[in-house]
């Protein structure tokens, strides 16, 4: 399955509850105000690396170029994509759920 | 209207303080961008106006926004133009930058130019703390929330 999320995870609990739900294997793409929790060094940067192993991570690039987030500081293995990318991973998916 | 009532004529009515609350980040939401809008026409009415960033609000000051890929305007720079309209307060909290791992080097150096001292470039942009914030808060006459 392809999970997303779009809300910033300082501000809403949804990536928390989407990793509680995810199963291994998994992907989890982050869009939009998300990206932010791709980021090293925040207080939610706890929710993503202790499970790194067990799904992979996405973060849409044009959503940390907006926001001026420099991908040199992304937490380690979050791969980047842009929206090509993404209707891959969504068309390589059986299932998506857009977690808002 | 008597224009003896008229806020900033000089008629005896005190100018109001009004601070604008900002804690939502930029382009995933409309607010940031409301916000910026409403006190720039809200300029027009010289109140004492004070911006307050902080919980996601931090993160609609980060420079290097790059709206290219994603077809929005950047409407970043636009806070350098506050200081035009004599919006020159702009109280940045700390515990939300180092909560989202930000320093102030994260953020635009916004600038105003001091008519009463000779046009000097100084900073508009204060780092407060969490406790400081709340203070500015109790001292507001309207408080407007984005």
């Amino acid at each position: 399955m392809l999970h997303t999320v779009n809300k910033s995870p300082f501000e809403k609990s949804t990536l928390k509850s989407c990793l509680a739900h995810a199963r291994d294997g998994d992907a989890v793409l982050l869009i939009e105000d998300a990206v932010y929790g791709a980021m090293k060094g925040t207080d939610a940067a706890g929710e993503i690396w202790p499970r790194k192993g067990r799904f992979a991570f996405f973060v849409l690039g044009p959503d940390l170029a907006a926001r001026g987030l420099d991908p040199a500081r992304l937490i380690d293995g979050f791969t980047v994509i842009d929206y090509e990318g993404f209707v891959d991973l969504v068309v390589e998916h059986d299932t998506t759920q857009s977690w808002l | 209207m008597a224009t003896d009532e008229e806020p900033g004529s000089g008629g005896g009515v005190e100018a109001k303080k009004f601070l604008y609350v900002n804690r939502r980040a930029p382009y995933g939401t409309i607010y940031a961008l409301e916000s910026l809008e409403v006190v720039l026409i809200g300029a027009a009415f010289e109140q004492d106006v004070t911006l307050a960033f902080f919980d996601d609000g931090v993160f609609q000051l980060t420079k290097g926004q790059d709206t290219k890929a994603l077809g929005v305007k950047n409407f970043s720079p636009t806070y350098n133009a506050l200081g035009d309209y004599e919006v020159t307060k702009l109280y940045v909290e700390k515990e939300s930058l180092s909560e989202r791992g930000l320093t102030v080097n994260d953020l635009m150096a916004i600038t105003y130019e001091d008519e009463d001292d000779d046009w000097a470039e100084k900073p508009s942009i204060h780092l407060v703390s969490r406790s400081e914030l709340a203070d500015i808060m109790a001292e507001q006459d309207v408080i407007l929330s984005f």
